[in-house]
């Protein structure tokens, strides 16, 4: 064991290496763009060049002049197909070449095919539009923007939540804060680039796309091409980083396979680093009030929290994490409010815990403020304020280890040697500051399919149609699979990424581990049931141990007794070669319609609050020190520790690995992250991982990831929260929260930077 | 991305005639039509974003020349050639001990895989990273004369604030080049016209109302050599630089500073300050402040209000104004606690 490889503790599975490790690291893994394809022809996009407005004129002739250029697919050559929707499997309804009207930056204006990359590339770049420009609103403070609420305008945001009399018992509140906080923009830019190979035999399209929805984008475009959701494929083997961006499905992948079909042969478009700011999803911009009042004990009487997030002219879309900032501590009262901005911008999207990052980022750095209001350690405030119910519907925790988080991660970081003064610890020239917020993500799962095939040498193929972004998720079910029928992991093959393969949901909002083991835990169940009855029947190799407990294991059916059998023997038993099971998982209180929603591509999402019987959320405490120079003010993160419960952990490494990575992207979220928006002309400005930072190598020292074991049978039959968006989640705010220690200065603005320290 | 011939010269005179015959005395260097290649990093990036287009790539890298390629060190000068990698350099034991500035200044900058390709020349004349520049449907002086400048109203949080003018605000972000003009180097390049010697001081324009005309060099004078003298202040010297981040960043604010010492008086110092100028920038106002005098922390803040008496901030990079005041005074008191051989 080392440090990525953590001991299993109660009720954690083993560190089994990722099962596609050496592919990866061989750059054998066949990322969508990877394929081989045959007599492709490159796609290059064009893109607007300003926000509001229309085309006039579209000049195309240079472009088509350059040698090895194919065909240009501009606006009106989507007429015959139907435009894009906003929703859970498209990311906008603005539909770039069926309309002369631009509602962004960036927006596609053609697409570029040609005999080589370079001649599209050089044509695309020599196309000219004219334009009738108006004045863009860039954001929250530009004129011209539309603000409408946002309750009922998602199915994700129904409501503004409240409990209780807020306004009177913030009025009578010993001590309170009001106070605002801001996210910025922020993009994904995962490290594979967005791509979409297209190409039609006959009427059968297939398209190579990294996805983390198979399934939904097959419905979704062939809804749009008008065409048999049968007659489409899409294929996303592995995928190099995805973060919610490659969840809905954009305007890019029909008009790739309408450029297909154009030209008649197979088309790979990939889209630059660039235009990918534009022409993808990205984290809305946010703004929060909030409102907290406390007795002098501490205990929190009064919660408000209003949120006010940019959207694009078009899409309601809806960050609104009230719901589990409404949820955190035991408040008394709560108010919520969400309100949306609309702009001249493209639609944002999911991103990494999409709800929580923002929400929670200003909740917990407003707990921070409150704690230093009452002279309370911050740790011990959160402690004060732990629920025994939720404060919006008083229903039950599944589970809830915050507490535990808590004192485990303290004990790790040493936070009782924090000295509680401002400025108070020092090491040379270095101010040192102390800091902590809570992590919380809710646990849900959705409908689920799988195909489980096992042989009597020992094989076992899994097939389920979810999405190996990086997670382990193909691991994690190939692991499930080798405990239940008692082989190797070496002896497992997992195949995902194929809308041909059974159904599974978008891999989005940390469902994926828990319905695709829980679709494979019942296939092998069945698969255990048939041998078993096989083994111990009539004729069966163990006949007569009827009444035994029986198991699997190393091949074999073993009774508890101790006597085995071997699978070919079972097998032989059953005159069979191969068995094979197809399992359908469906959440508890799933509607009577959610497994022909699977198969249509739409996941109903169960779990979290939405549940009758309690509610569900995995949690984490996080604890950093920073370090901020006394006299140039540069701010640096040398130790991070924290501590997550999030009911059965699957495999030690792939989780703290997926915890490790989102405690890192809350570094940089705290200190780096930001797509600078140029308010004259509503245009991103930063495009480029030169100029939009992540942390390095070298600014990660010390990290600790401490899982700490919980059961939960109620949330769903494999046990597991999932826990791939929980480890970014408060980080942002623990970073605030040290930096006020440290230096006096509360920012509530991220990201925090050197000229907030300085001046 | 533009087609482009791509050429191989295997002398400098080669490459200075191929030079001379595909570009225009009239045309400023950097819309010339061809262009010399050496490391590509900086090069190649502008090619593929649009921002360089030339008819015709020069590639230095098939020059025979072997002192190209050599750090060659004597008792008064370092003397490195054109093509040298910027990693290699950065690692030498010996110019990490007699001119720590050097080695720092480079061992900073970019990142591995990026030192291990760019050469020291190129280096030198990387050109702006200023966003409005990099991207080409901005207006932009620099490329693009006469079109405007994007960054004076825009978003200018790294851009300069001090040698800036009413057309152009970008820094210039390199390195390595602060070390040489603070430590006199001096240029060798060959030209039609021959080998000629150029102070580093001089190698670099201010924008004025000619932004697109950065150095001194014509479009066919190829970098041979770089000279940095050996001098009293250069054991101790070192480079400190403020970023936003640990590693692979350019500099917030940076400052080169060497120091001949007399006692816990200065005899000479050498101060330059990078990341918050359009060009190199040395900062003679504040050396000569310090001549003479007790360096403590008043000298040091004394100069370092000097050096940036003239400057002017913007709507985002005012921050730059304090903090570059307080890189060099933190560089100056670092420079005069280091522990050097006598
Ligand atoms: C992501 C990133 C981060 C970076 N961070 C830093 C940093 O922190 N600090 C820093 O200092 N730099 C940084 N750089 C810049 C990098 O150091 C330069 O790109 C590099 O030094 C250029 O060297 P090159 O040999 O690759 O130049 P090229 O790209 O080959 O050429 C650059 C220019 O120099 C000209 N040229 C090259 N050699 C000669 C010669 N012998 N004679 C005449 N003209 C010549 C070329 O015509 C061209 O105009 C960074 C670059 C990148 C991409
Ligand atoms: S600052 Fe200079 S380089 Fe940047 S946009 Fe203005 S003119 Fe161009």
């Amino acid at each position: 064991m080392n440090q990525a490889a953590p001991a299993p503790k109660e009720n954690m599975g083993n560190p089994v290496p990722r099962i596609d490790a050496r592919l990866k690291v061989t750059g054998q893994a066949g990322y969508p763009a990877d394929l081989a394809t045959a007599n492709v022809a490159y796609g290059v996009l064009a893109t607007s060049t300003i926000a509001k407005g229309s085309i006039s004129a579209l000049r195309l002739e240079r472009a088509r002049a350059v040698p090895g250029v194919l065909d240009i697919v501009s606006v009106g050559d989507m007429d015959e197909v139907d435009k894009p929707e906003f929703g859970n499997t498209g990311a906008s309804s603005i539909a770039p070449l069926h309309d002369k009207t631009i509602f962004h930056d960036g927006q596609i204006i053609a697409l570029v095919v040609a005999e080589t990359f370079e001649a599209a590339a050089e044509a695309a770049m020599l196309i000219r539009a004219d334009y009738a420009q108006e004045t863009p609103s860039a954001s929250f403070d530009s004129r011209g923007t539309r603000i409408e609420p946002a309750a009922g305008k998602s199915p994700m945001y129904k409501e503004n939540l409240k409990a209780g009399d807020f306004d009177a018992a913030y009025a009578a509140a010993a001590v309170k804060i009001d106070q605002k906080y801001s996210t910025p923009t922020q993009h994904h830019n995962p490290i594979e680039l967005f791509s979409t190979t297209a190409w039609w035999q006959g009427d059968q399209l297939t398209v190579h796309e990294p996805s983390q929805n198979v399934t939904g984008w097959k419905t979704e475009l062939a809804r749009q091409l008008k065409i048999d959701p049968a007659n489409v494929r899409i294929v996303s083997p592995y995928i190099g980083g995805a973060f919610g961006s490659k969840g809905p499905m954009t305007a890019r992948t029909a008009i790739v396979a309408v450029a297909a079909r154009r030209v008649g042969r197979p088309v790979r478009c990939v889209v630059s680093r660039l235009q990918a700011y534009d022409t993808q999803t990205y984290r809305a911009e946010t703004r929060h009030r909030i409102r907290i009042g406390a007795n002098r004990d501490g205990r929190i009487t009064a919660f408000g929290h209003e949120g006010w997030e940019v959207t694009s002219r078009l899409d309601p879309y809806v960050v609104g994490g009230t719901s589990a900032t409404s949820r955190m501590y035991n408040y008394g009262s709560v108010l919520t409010r969400v309100s949306l901005v609309h702009a001249d911008r493209n639609t944002p999207g999911y991103m990494r815990s999409p709800p929580e990052t923002p929400y929670v980022y200003a909740l917990e750095n407003a707990m921070d403020e409150m704690a230093v209001e009452l002279g309370m350690d911050p740790v011990e405030f959160r402690r004060i304020n732990e629920p025994e119910k939720e404060p919006i519907g008083g229903k039950p925790f599944s589970s809830r280890s915050l507490i535990k988080c808590y004192d485990q991660a303290a004990e790790a970081f040493g936070w009782s040697k924090r000295e509680a003064a401002v400025g108070s610890m020092r090491d040379g020239d270095w101010l040192v500051g102390m800091g902590c917020a809570t992590a919380i993500y809710p646990t849900a799962a959705a409908p689920c399919a799988a195909r489980v095939r096992l042989t009597d040498d020992g094989h076992v193929r899994v097939q389920s149609g979810s999405h190996e972004i990086g997670t382990g998720v193909r691991t994690v079910a190939g692991q499930m699979a080798a405990e239940r029928l008692g082989v190797d992991i070496d002896k497992v093959s997992v195949e995902m990424g194929d809308s041909t393969l059974p159904p599974a949901p978008v891999s989005g909002g940390s469902i994926s581990t828990a319905s695709v083991c829980s679709a494979v835990l019942k296939a092998c169940d069945a698969i255990r049931e048939k041998l078993f009855a096989a083994a111990v029947g009539e004729g069966g190799p163990l006949a007569g141990s009827g009444k035994a407990k029986l198991e699997m294991e190393k091949e074999a059916v073993v009774t508890d007794s101790g006597k085995s059998a071997r699978l070919s023997d079972v097998f032989n038993a059953m005159q069979i070669g191969a068995l094979e099971e197809y399992a359908e998982f469906a959440p508890k209180g799933s509607s009577p319609e959610a497994l022909k929603k699977l198969y249509a591509g739409q996941a109903e999402f169960h779990g979290g609050d939405q549940d009758e019987d309690s509610v569900k959320y995995a949690y984490g405490a996080e604890l950093v020190e920073v370090r901020i120079n006394s006299y140039t003010r540069e701010i640096r993160v040398p130790r991070i520790v924290g501590a997550f419960a999030a009911g059965r952990i699957m495999n030690t490494r792939t989780a703290r690995s997926q915890l490790m990575g989102g405690m890192i992207w809350g570094i940089g979220q705290a200190l780096h992250e930001a797509t600078e928006i140029d308010q004259r002309h509503a245009r991103y400005v930063n495009r480029d991982l030169q100029d939009y930072l992540v942390p390095v190598n070298a600014d990660i020292k010390q990290l600790e990831v401490i899982l700490v074991p919980e059961v939960d049978h109620a949330v769903n039959p494999a046990g597991v929260k999932g826990l791939g968006e929980l480890g970014n989640v408060g980080t942002a705010a623990a970073v605030a929260s040290a930096v006020y220690h440290a230096t006096g200065r509360r920012i509530r603005d991220l990201p925090i930077r050197i000229e907030d320290l300085i001046v | 991305m533009r087609p482009f011939a791509y050429e191989r010269p295997t002398n400098v005179s080669a490459a200075v005639a191929a030079a001379s015959h595909f570009t225009d005395a009239r045309v400023p260097p950097t819309q010339a039509n061809a262009q010399f290649i050496a490391g590509g990093t900086n090069m190649a990036d502008y090619m593929k974003l649009g921002v360089a287009q030339p008819e015709r790539l020069l590639d230095l890298n098939g020059l025979a020349e072997p002192a190209l390629r050599q750090i060659r060190i004597s008792d008064d000068t370092i003397r490195f050639g054109a093509l040298v990698r910027m990693g290699e350099a950065a690692d030498r034991a010996e110019i990490k001990r007699r001119c720590p500035l050097l080695a720092e200044s480079l061992k900073l900058a970019a990142s591995g895989q990026i030192r291990n390709m760019a050469s020291l020349a190129g280096n030198v004349l990387q050109r702006t990273r200023c966003e409005y520049f990099r991207e080409t449907s901005w207006p932009c002086n620099k490329r693009e004369p006469g079109s405007g400048c994007a960054a004076l109203e825009g978003l200018n949080r790294q851009h300069a604030v001090l040698g800036t003018s009413d057309t152009c605000i970008a820094t210039y972000h390199g390195d390595f080049a602060q070390a040489l003009i603070a430590l006199d180097a001096v240029i060798e390049a060959e030209g039609r016209k021959g080998l000629r010697r150029i102070p580093f001081a001089k190698l670099h324009h201010l924008p004025g109302d000619t932004p697109n005309i950065e150095t001194d060099l014509a479009a066919d004078e190829v970098i041979v050599a770089i000279d940095v003298p050996i001098r009293a202040w250069s054991h101790r010297s070192r480079f400190l630089k403020i970023r936003d981040r640990e590693s692979y960043a350019f500099a917030l604010a940076s400052a080169a500073v060497a120091l001949d010492m007399d006692g816990d008086k200065v005899r000479q110092a050498r101060i330059a300050l990078g990341g918050v100028a359009t060009v190199p920038w040395r900062a003679r106002a504040a050396e000569e402040a310090l001549h003479g005098k007790v360096l403590d922390r008043d000298a040091a803040e004394a100069a370092a209000e000097i050096a940036f008496a003239e400057a002017k901030p913007r709507e985002h990079n005012a921050f730059k104004v304090p903090l570059g005041k307080r890189t060099l005074v933190r560089a100056l008191l670092e420079t005069r606690d280091m522990k050097v051989p006598s």
